[in-house]
């Protein structure tokens, strides 16, 4: 698949706003800034960005509880994202949902999720709906090693399979549940294997590479898009940080030495790389690049500290729907 | 009736009911389907969506694996995404297999999305003791679901109410669970051909009285008026009060009742201890402490499991039996 020069540049710079806005949070969370926990997505950039230049804000993701990196690349507010971080009522739920339950349905973008492996099962529902409704949309079920030992996988799996639903199993194999090491967690190694006990294709990809993300990804949408059902995708990637928050060296569940090896294939440098190779994007292009997302990142943080908090009566707002709306 | 009068209501089963009201429903909005256990080709094991896969097709009538994450799943997103599912749970002890779906994501998302979230969404499922299916296919968990902010709970207690309520749930933008009793399903009723909403959130007074209110849920509605006949043989004139709707509870018209019979009982199948009834009989003493001449006595199953034997379980149901001697106790009790 050839792609484009715009299309290259498009994934750089969702990798790079994901990694400011990511960077930005885990400090605001270490300061005490932001209340609750974070699941930051550092490292995994290459697959959010790969699999959302694909997709149209008609078609729906599912995330995790590691979410904020698939709204960003969806095209998500820094400013409501941050706000929403904040528990302000300028945020994306009024500062009802917060970091796990961030989302922007006019994005297609079905929230972030407490509940590891609740996402597969609300996939195949969207992506029932968008058949029903006789529209093109798909939808991506974005999940992780650890879910992928849930039920719910199985059961969606199965489903989607015998529906043919217009949906893809996108499974961020990020090497862990958790503080989990994956082979403590399951047998077998390549989590596409499972594909072929639904009746699906299972497709492995380097998920620090965004352009292979982008070339697979694209070739699985285009199929669940011509109605030829699902597939499941796994992309092999990495934390750079802890399951919650940020430290990600010095722990006791992995060697340090791992995660330097991992940052040795980092996905922004990885493009970046390429994209100086071909002469599309210099090192001085790329610092600015880097510099204006900082800016609309401080912007956003500004914003949401500017914002007000929800006034206590919300508490009660929003659990029904009303014919006041 | 002569036979130049138009029929205001015919005879039906609470079968039919519940079928009619189905059919009408995905002709009256095409976004309207129904998914789950063999509720296509088969008609459900209950026989409700009998006809339905002739007349709107797979698409619209859809066989599902047994799988109750996946189909509260398929209706979580259908309804976010626009559609109004109708989301068949063959039987309520099946609930406990797909609870994620329903008290962590269906009925939180608005209120987690800030209010963004439109989840018109029914639940559709077979409650209740009585037919030899032992522990797991015969409980009566609707107190479960009435703890959980999010979701609205009826349980209808006859034809005319689980077509009307059935249709309220269906054109309500909130998931709405429906527990039929399974006991009820052959009992006939008037139930009126054309398309009618029974509203949520308000209860009926089945039976008027003046001096004891009895409140009960699903199939010991009609066992409470049985006994209102027996107590009546007492001297004793008995309001039965059917809340239709368990959440949200219609507090006024059950308090209102009390004030003026100055006695309550609430009667329901499921087990006893932690019930909904317990919930009910703090709402009256909060609200009407100063009119009660005796403390609000519950009828319910007792602290075990359904039992399968026929005889064991004759044992655990509550009955009209049973509410009329709880009845007499509490009467013996008055201060």
């Amino acid at each position: 698949m050839e792609i484009s020069r715009e299309t290259l540049l498009d994934m750089h710079r969702r990798m790079v706003r994901i990694r400011t806005f990511e960077e930005e949070a885990g400090k605001l969370m270490e300061s005490g800034k932001v209340p609750g926990a974070l699941h930051l997505y550092v490292g995994e950039e290459a697959v959010a960005a790969g699999v959302m230049t694909h997709l149209r804000d008609q078609d729906q993701i599912t995330s995790t509880h590691r979410g904020h990196g698939h709204l960003v690349a969806k095209g998500g507010d820094l400013k409501k994202m941050y706000a929403e971080l904040y528990g302000r009522v300028t945020g994306y739920c009024k500062g009802k949902g917060g970091s796990m339950h961030i989302c922007d349905l006019d994005l297609g973008m079905l929230g972030a999720n407490g509940i590891v492996g609740a996402g597969p099962v609300i996939a195949i529902g969207a992506a029932f709906s968008n058949r029903y409704r006789k529209t093109d949309n798909v939808t991506v079920c974005f999940f992780g090693d650890g879910a992928s030992n849930e039920g719910t996988f199985h059961e969606a799996a199965n489903m989607a399979a015998l529906y043919k639903l217009p949906v893809v199993f996108v499974c961020e194999n990020n090497g862990f549940g958790e503080f989990t090491r994956q082979e403590r967690h399951q047998a077998v190694h390549d989590i596409a294997d499972r594909a072929a006990g639904y009746g699906m294709p299972g497709v492995i990809v380097d998920g620090m590479d965004a352009i292979a993300v982008h070339e697979a990804a694209g070739e699985a949408i285009a199929r669940a898009r011509r109605g030829l059902g699902p597939t499941l995708l796994e992309c092999k990637t990495y934390r750079y940080f802890d399951h919650v928050g940020v430290r990600g060296m010095g722990v006791i569940y992995r060697d340090d030495s791992e995660v330097l090896e991992w940052r040795k294939r980092d996905p922004i440098e990885l493009m970046e790389s390429r994209l100086a190779e071909q002469g599309i994007l210099s090192a001085d292009e790329a610092a600015a690049i880097r510099a204006g997302f900082l800016a609309e990142v401080r912007e956003a943080i500004a914003f949401a500290e500017a914002s007000p908090f929800p006034a206590p009566e919300a508490l009660m707002e929003d659990i029904y729907t009303t014919a006041a709306g | 009736m002569t036979t130049t009068e138009a029929p205001v209501a015919r005879e039906l089963t609470y079968v039919a009911a519940v079928g009619e009201a189905f059919g009408q429903l995905m002709r009256e909005d095409p976004n309207v389907f129904i998914c789950g256990e063999d509720v296509s080709l088969y008609g459900s094991v209950f026989g409700v969506t009998r006809g339905l896969l002739a007349e709107f097709g797979p698409e619209r009538v859809v066989d599902t694996p047994i799988s109750e994450s996946g189909i509260m799943g398929l209706g979580l997103g259908a309804a976010a995404t626009g559609l109004r599912p109708i989301v068949d749970i063959m039987f309520m002890d099946f609930m406990t297999v797909c609870m994620d779906e329903i008290v962590n994501q269906i009925a939180k998302m608005k209120y987690m999305f800030g209010g963004k979230a439109v989840l018109p969404l029914t639940i559709h499922t077979m409650a209740g003791a009585g037919s030899s299916m032992a522990a797991q296919h015969s409980q009566s968990l609707e107190a479960w679901f009435c703890h959980v902010p999010g979701l609205k709970v009826v349980m209808p207690s006859g034809p005319y109410e689980a077509k009307g309520l059935l249709v309220a749930a269906v054109r309500d933008d909130n998931p709405v669970m429906v527990i039929n009793t399974k006991t009820l399903l052959g009992m006939r009723a008037e139930v009126p051909e054309a398309l009618y909403e029974i509203p949520l959130g308000k209860a009926n007074v089945v039976r008027p009285g003046t001096n004891f209110t009895i409140v009960a849920i699903g199939r010991m509605v009609s066992e409470s008026l049985k006994a209102a006949e027996t107590l009546a043989a007492d001297g004793l004139d008995v309001e039965v009060i059917d809340p239709r709707t368990l959440q949200p509870f219609d507090t006024e018209t059950v308090v209102a009742s009390v004030r003026k019979t100055h006695r309550a009982l609430i009667a329901h199948e499921a087990v006893r201890f932690g019930g909904i009834g317990a919930e009910f009989a703090a709402q009256i003493q909060e609200e009407a402490f100063d009119h009660l001449d005796a403390p609000v006595g519950r009828v319910g199953a007792p602290f075990s499991p359904v039992p399968f034997s026929p005889v064991l379980e004759k044992e655990y149901m509550p009955n009209a039996d049973r509410i009329v001697s709880e009845v007499r106790r509490i009467l013996g009790k008055q201060a």
